[in-house]
């Protein structure tokens, strides 16, 4: 279990990174955190001919949270996101996936801007950019573009991302005026990826009425599914016992799971509603404890 | 064609060294087979088992997740760097010993550099946060729970001496 070799470029400015990107196109992948490249190398089911490493790039690690969003600059890794206490109240779903994201040593390491330019659908963190609505900022050596989440996730491993560009920041809009989110999933083990995990976001109005829901799932398809559709059901009501049941029910029929191998599709199916029921349970109580 | 090296220059264990490296060699790698530090394990090499944690910079990573070219200009410690010089064992080693929490000890190293990381950070663990604290390392003998309890003593321990 050795990688094979390949041209190793330290890079030393953003600009030199994407310079080196633009020259070596797809025979070049960057190197974040690596905690996802890595295994992959070892394993030689990736054997990138390049590897352009930014870990030197001190600059592209950022939490800049002005109240309106929070700017999260590509390096910036899970530990750095973890530990800032202003940043978790104020987005209840980072605190709420953080501690099951892998392991800790993992998440000193490993890196937003990497995690979700790896686009593994069982992770945690494109389904909540997703449910957040979150900006991809994505820079190339000839210039710089905008993508909303839900399009750049294209695949299984797969996204909007050009051979010659990088993602270099992450915009997610503040929560809300009276919302409430959640997320959980469900694992054998600690740290393990997801069976299956749901992030809700809820709206409501000065009367408790739902006027906005969102919805992601990780692990229960080739993307992120973005469960936003089936949750529209609340839109107009209460959020009762009933009006979650029929979401539950709409998110069982709407996903596609391909099972796992401790899992069978039909198990993650039904974990996904257990799931979206205590997520928006427990989103619509959170909006209540802030009022 | 040769393949590339990187000269690095890195510290471990409060020695510096000076190295050349293939840059596909893994950190893990690179610290048992060119420095002989031999104590850091290597076990799944796909970041799962936590043996070869070792601190970068004080934090604990995977050892196995990292090119040693990468560690130029950086401080590692492994579970050599534990003991004090003259063999007096660290509060989290003389507790793994004193509460036999170790079988094969295979595993050991990695818990070790672990959980002195964490100690640090968060003196006064519950033994639910210890077990979560625990939770990137694979052991197959224990259980956990001797593990659990050294670590718990080990808290206790380190409070006392911490000035």
């Amino acid at each position: 279990m050795k990688p094979a070799s390949f041209k190793y470029i330290a890079a030393s400015s953003l600009a030199h990174a994407l310079a080196a990107k633009a020259d070596h196109g797809e025979d070049a992948k960057f190197l974040a955190g690596g905690q996802s490249l890595l295994p992959a190398m070892n394993f030689r089911l990736a054997r990138p001919a390049v590897l352009i490493d930014l870990n030197p790039l001190g600059d592209l690690a950022y939490i800049e949270d002005d109240g309106h969003d929070v700017r999260i600059g590509a390096l910036t890794r899970y530990r750095d996101l973890e530990s800032d206490a202003a940043c978790l109240k104020h987005y209840p779903l980072f605190a709420d996936a953080l501690p099951v994201i892998a392991h800790p040593q993992i998440r000193n390491r490993g890196t937003i801007g990497g995690n979700l330019s790896h686009a593994d659908p069982a992770s945690e963190m494109p389904a909540l950019a997703v449910a957040m609505q979150a900006r991809f900022r994505i820079r190339s050596a000839s210039g710089e573009r905008e993508v909303a989440a839900a399009e750049f996730f294209q695949g299984l491993l797969t996204t909007d991302l050009r051979d010659d560009e990088m993602l270099v920041e992450i915009v997610f809009p503040a929560p809300p005026a009276r919302s409430g989110s959640a997320f959980l999933e469900i694992s054998r083990r600690r740290g393990d990826f997801a069976i299956a995990g749901v992030a809700a976001i809820l709206k409501l109005d000065d009367n408790d009425i739902c006027i906005a829901a969102r919805l992601a799932l990780c692990g229960v398809g080739e993307t992120p599914v973005d469960g936003s559709d089936a949750a529209s059901v609340l839109i107009g009501h209460a959020v009762t016992a009933d009006a979650i049941n029929a979401v539950v029910a709409n998110v069982r029929a709407a996903i596609a799971p391909a099972g796992t191998v401790q899992t069978s599709a039909d198990y993650q199916r039904h974990i996904a509603g257990i799931l979206t029921e205590r997520v928006l349970a427990a989103a619509h109580q959170r909006v209540r404890d802030a009022a | 064609m040769p393949p590339e090296r990187h000269d690095i220059e890195l510290r471990v264990n409060g020695t510096t060294y000076r190295r050349s490296v293939e840059a596909r060699l893994l950190l893990s790698d690179f610290i048992r087979h060119d420095l002989l530090l031999a104590g850091m394990h290597v076990g799944c090499e796909h970041g799962v088992c936590g043996a070869c944690t070792v601190l970068l910079d004080g934090i604990p990573v995977r050892s196995c997740l990292m090119f040693a070219v990468q560690s130029n200009a950086h401080d590692i410690t492994t579970v050599e760097g534990l003991a004090t010089p003259d063999g007096a064992l660290h509060p989290v080693q003389q507790a793994m010993h004193e509460h036999h929490g170790l079988q094969c000890g295979y595993c050991t190293p990695g818990v070790l550099m672990t959980m002195t990381a964490y100690l640090q950070d968060n003196p006064s663990p519950s033994e639910d946060e210890v077990r979560d604290a625990l939770s990137g390392n694979l052991c197959r003998c224990t259980g956990y729970q001797n593990i659990v309890d050294a670590m718990m003593a080990a808290a206790a321990t380190m409070r006392e001496d911490a000035p």
